[in-house]
């Protein structure tokens, strides 16, 4: 997996609550297409207008935001359909970094496994990254290391997230990998398990 | 030791390794796969040379790409073709059960693995899908995952997890008529928000829950995800035991009794403590429909179409705005009486068979509104012929209505089945989201009864009035 660990850009202000994952990307495009084909259709439904066109009044179509790698999002982004597709769709656009006040939890996790950073700042800091931002030629920095986010005004926002997530990230480590080295507890687990629950390990006996 | 809570029992029975910080290696005891993420997870486990673990404890069936046109085959819809034979062979490699067409057991897997008997009190169970949490329902630790964690989960039969924060609901009092387990979920995600259960698993409690069936509780807890909440769940109790006995891969004579006397300890200890608590008047429960484009844009039918500018909150002001845009309402009037071009009776929410019966309560002796489509797309193989065989299908043919064979379908739009750009539809579904019943679709969620009623008039209806 890819590590992270400092990042500055361009940040697009997307400031709207309950961007779903069915809006990040349709579930159409996660057929027969890999990950990295994903990236076209990112925000379809507001990238596009319905005679195909782009609209130009979408943030991710204006120029300075364009190859932002940072989003600035409202509550509850990412909620909806658990399809991973939605990372991907972000991840292969050139984005590795969401800020938002809350996000939905299970796309929340996904991140984590593709070397996307979501970082939970409170809403009255959002948008005011998203004011400072919103002229798209400042820059905003987020250290992971330092768990801090600089506003382009200098102001230092710190945010929290969890040693265990913020060490896999900084080394980009592969939690199958990971977890595969505990296969002695697992098999010591199911072993256990066996004789406690005989009902979960014979379906239908 | 403070009394615990059932999540808290099944989390505790689950962990196989600390990882400190309240997170844990947690055993996963079932995995129920679909053609959307399970061939693609399990192509993943193959690349990296690993196999599957438990392959014993993993159920596949074909839903999201498949049509549900009747006579329909794998090839029906093209693009699913390829994902449905990659699951199937992917299957039959590692020695997962697969349920195809036209078998019992296929069908929508909330709606396969419960009546299947495949999901259990207390068990943890993941699927490559949000609505995974409709399995709680049982008495499950059930939750979706993305493909990384769905990989994870085959190669090992465990996943990293965080401990959730706990929130208990409570629905006292008994619903009114023409209210069920939709109205009372789309009520509490409209007064708490959609981002409400972020970060908490949900516990469903009180004593409309406990007068809930089987059914009705899967229902509760499908749209927990709408509330923000990846896991939702109910306590096991007799009606749960009943539900289970003789289902195929439920345990059976000496084992089902042996396994029924460790569910009865599951429930929640009286003194068990909450990180949130919320209570829900039923009786003061309306039948509830959405208006706009999030789960949480839900209102009583007799209610009026709220004024987003009068939102506090300018991120919520915006998406409701864009909301009322995207849907063509205005603010101020009543939903009531608003004229529809489609209906769908289906998706994990409400496709089973309590849903059909009671939708066909309401179409029997009815005809579908002129101008209107509607759609009944039972959740399984099984569902649609044990209706066949009580008649519903005839009540809703001789309606008007079409009668399918099962699948996703129009929920979730992966199989080319779409309500057309700007068409307006109320959908017995758990999203309302932009696009989500096709590209410019306009989907207003309602229970099965309020789906019927809406089909019968054209209109968004409260269907006490009927």
């Amino acid at each position: 997996m890819d590590s992270f660990t400092v990042l500055a850009g361009v940040a697009a202000p997307l400031m709207r609550a309950n961007i779903d994952t069915d809006t990040i990307i349709r579930i159409e495009r996660m057929t027969g297409t890999t990950p990295e084909q994903m990236a076209p259709w990112a925000f379809e439904s507001l990238r596009f207008q319905a005679d195909g066109a782009e609209d130009p009044g979408f943030v991710l179509n204006q120029a300075p935001f364009r190859e932002a790698p940072i989003l600035l999002a409202g509550d509850n982004f990412g909620c909806g359909s658990s399809r991973e597709g939605a990372v991907w769709a972000l991840k292969y656009s050139g984005m590795r970094c969401v800020i938002a006040p809350s996000f939905g939890d299970i796309f929340y996790g996904s991140c984590f496994q593709n070397g996307l950073l979501p970082v939970v700042l409170p809403a009255a800091q959002v948008e005011r990254l998203a004011e400072q931002c919103a002229g798209g030629n400042a820059r905003v920095t987020v250290d992971l290391r330092q768990q801090v986010v600089v506003s382009p005004h200098g102001e230092r926002m710190p945010f929290a997230i969890e040693a265990i997530r913020r060490e896999a990230l900084l080394e980009g480590l592969d939690d199958i990998g990971l977890t595969l080295k505990q296969d002695e507890a697992i098999a010591a687990f199911q072993a256990r398990d066996r004789v406690a629950r005989p009902w979960v390990w014979q379906p239908g006996q | 030791m403070p009394g615990r809570t059932l999540f808290d029992k099944i989390w505790d029975t689950h962990v196989v390794a600390d990882l400190g910080e309240g997170w844990a290696l947690l055993h996963i005891d079932r995995h129920l796969l679909h053609d959307l993420s399970g061939g693609r997870a399990l192509n993943d486990i193959a690349r990296r040379g690993l196999p599957v673990r438990n392959p014993e404890l993993a159920f596949a069936t074909p839903d999201h790409a498949v049509s549900s046109a009747p006579g329909r085959t794998a090839a029906s819809f093209k693009p699913g073709e390829a994902l449905h034979n990659e699951l199937q062979r992917r299957s039959a490699e590692t020695g997962i059960t697969f349920f195809d067409l036209g078998q019992d057991g296929q069908g929508i897997v909330h709606v396969m693995g419960p009546e299947l008997g495949i999901v259990l009190p207390g068990v943890t169970l993941i699927c490559g899908d949000s609505h995974t949490c409709t399995n709680g329902g049982l008495g499950a630790l059930a939750f979706g995952v993305g493909s990384s964690e769905l990989t994870h989960a085959l190669a090992t039969q465990t996943l990293r997890q965080r401990r959730p924060k706990r929130m208990r609901v409570r629905f006292e009092g008994a619903c009114g008529p023409g209210v069920g387990p939709k109205d009372l979920i789309l009520h509490l995600i409209g007064k708490l928000g959609a981002n409400a259960g972020t970060g908490y698993a949900v516990e469903y409690a009180g004593s409309a829950v406990r007068a809930l069936s089987i059914e009705g509780r899967l229902t509760l807890c499908n749209l927990s995800i709408e509330l923000g909440a990846k896991m939702g769940l109910i306590a096991p109790d007799d009606t749960t035991y009943e539900y289970l006995a003789g289902r195929r891969y439920a345990p059976k004579g000496a084992a089902f009794d042996r396994a029924v006397e460790a569910w009865r300890g599951l429930p929640t200890d009286p003194d068990a403590v909450f990180d949130r608590e919320e209570r829900v008047d039923a009786a003061a429960v309306a039948p509830t429909v959405t208006w706009g484009t999030s789960p949480e844009h839900a209102i009583a039918v007799d209610g009026i179409i709220p004024d987003p500018a009068d939102a506090a909150d300018p991120e919520r002001r915006a998406a409701g705005l864009a909301a009322l845009r995207y849907m063509g309402l205005e603010p101020g009037r009543p939903i009531a009486g608003t004229p529809i071009d489609w209906v769908f009776n289906g998706s994990c929410t409400n496709s089973r068979l309590s849903d059909l019966r009671d939708a066909a309560g309401v179409v029997r002796g009815r005809r579908v509104a002129e101008g209107v489509t509607a759609w009944v797309v039972p959740g399984s193989e099984r569902v649609r012929r044990d209706a066949e065989a009580e008649g519903l299908d005839r009540v809703f043919r001789d309606a008007g209505f079409a009668w399918r064979e099962a699948g996703c379908s129009m929920c979730v739009a992966a199989n080319g089945e779409r309500v057309p750009p700007g068409a307006r539809s109320v959908s017995t579904s758990n999203r309302n989201f932009v696009g989500r019943q096709g590209p410019g679709a306009r989907t207003h969620l309602a229970s099965p009864m309020m789906a019927a009623a809406a089909a019968v008039t054209g209109t968004i209806t409260d269907v006490r009035r009927l």
